[in-house]
């Protein structure tokens, strides 16, 4: 059978490419897709930890549909942000989107 | 080796080339569709946990919907961003020692982690009466309603708000014009 800790090295990796993504991506659009990555890790483990070590409780498959529901809004609210910024400034390099400096 | 071993293998290593190539392509559009591969990946290895409803659910929220969504961020946003350019800041570097260290890291701590080397057991439910459990304790008083409508405000207000947020400047205006 597969070992818990397979999973959870897939999950680990997964989401320190998603760090990787998040730190190095110029574009706002690659750095969300970025923070896609490790959420999706994050509900992985949380799917893993409730399928080997409490089966028989429900709770963390409903814990992973909250996180569901929160990777969705931060998903519209996130490309929102970027759209809008895109419409003023014309730019989506997260170094250029600077207006909150003094 | 047995048979759900080698799928395991063979649906990881799919899903973390392509987690790679979300990072590494320097076409976003590329890079999105790379990032489906991998959603859908991860979506198999639900099914592996028999998780069969948050399969559906990975299908259906993160390819149908965020997905997607980000596509079409990509193609809003797409003249600023020439492919000749390069896609990594100046710290890039810095960025990959951080998750190559954090992944080093998690690794060697999970082998000392005692319930990591715990094997599957059964399910103690079948699988249909498991999916119905999660759906009463979603609605149950004694369960898990009050998260569940949390997250159904917060979904609304993420609605609302990005509607606000990325309207058309022409319509800010006029209204800037009757204050």
């Amino acid at each position: 059978m597969i070992p818990l800790s397979w999973y959870l090295i897939v999950a680990a990796a997964i989401f320190c490419i998603g760090i990787y993504g998040v730190l190095a991506r110029k574009n706002a659009v690659g750095i969300l897709m970025g923070i896609e990555l490790m959420l999706n890790a994050v509900i992985l483990n949380l799917v893993a930890f409730w399928r080997y070590l409490t089966p028989s409780l429900i709770g963390g498959q409903a814990f992973a549909v909250i996180v569901f529901a929160v990777a969705a809004s931060e998903a519209a609210v996130g490309l929102a942000l970027i759209i809008s910024i895109y419409r003023r400034h014309s730019t989506v390099v997260a170094d250029e989107i600077n207006m909150l400096k003094w | 080796m047995t048979i759900a071993q080698i799928i395991f293998i063979a649906i990881s290593a799919i899903t973390v080339i392509a987690s790679i190539l979300v990072v590494a392509s320097r076409n976003l559009v590329h890079a999105a569709l790379w990032l489906v591969l991998s959603l859908a990946g991860v979506a198999v290895l639900f099914v592996l946990l028999q998780a069969s409803f948050l399969a559906v659910v990975q299908v259906v929220i993160y390819i149908g919907a965020i997905a997607i969504l980000i596509i079409f961020a990509v193609m809003l946003t797409r003249r600023v961003m020439r492919e000749t350019k390069p896609q990594v800041n100046r710290y890039w570097w810095i960025g990959a020692l951080a998750a190559l260290l954090l992944f080093v890291t998690l690794v060697v701590i999970l082998n000392q982690v005692p319930s990591a080397a715990s094997s599957v057991s059964e399910l103690p439910l079948p699988e249909e009466d498991l999916l119905s459990m999660l759906g009463t304790a979603l609605v149950d008083v004694d369960g898990f309603v009050l998260p569940f409508e949390v997250a159904s405000v917060l979904l609304l207000a993420a609605l609302i708000g990005s509607l606000v947020i990325a309207r058309p400047i022409k319509l800010d205006a006029e209204e800037g014009d009757e204050a």
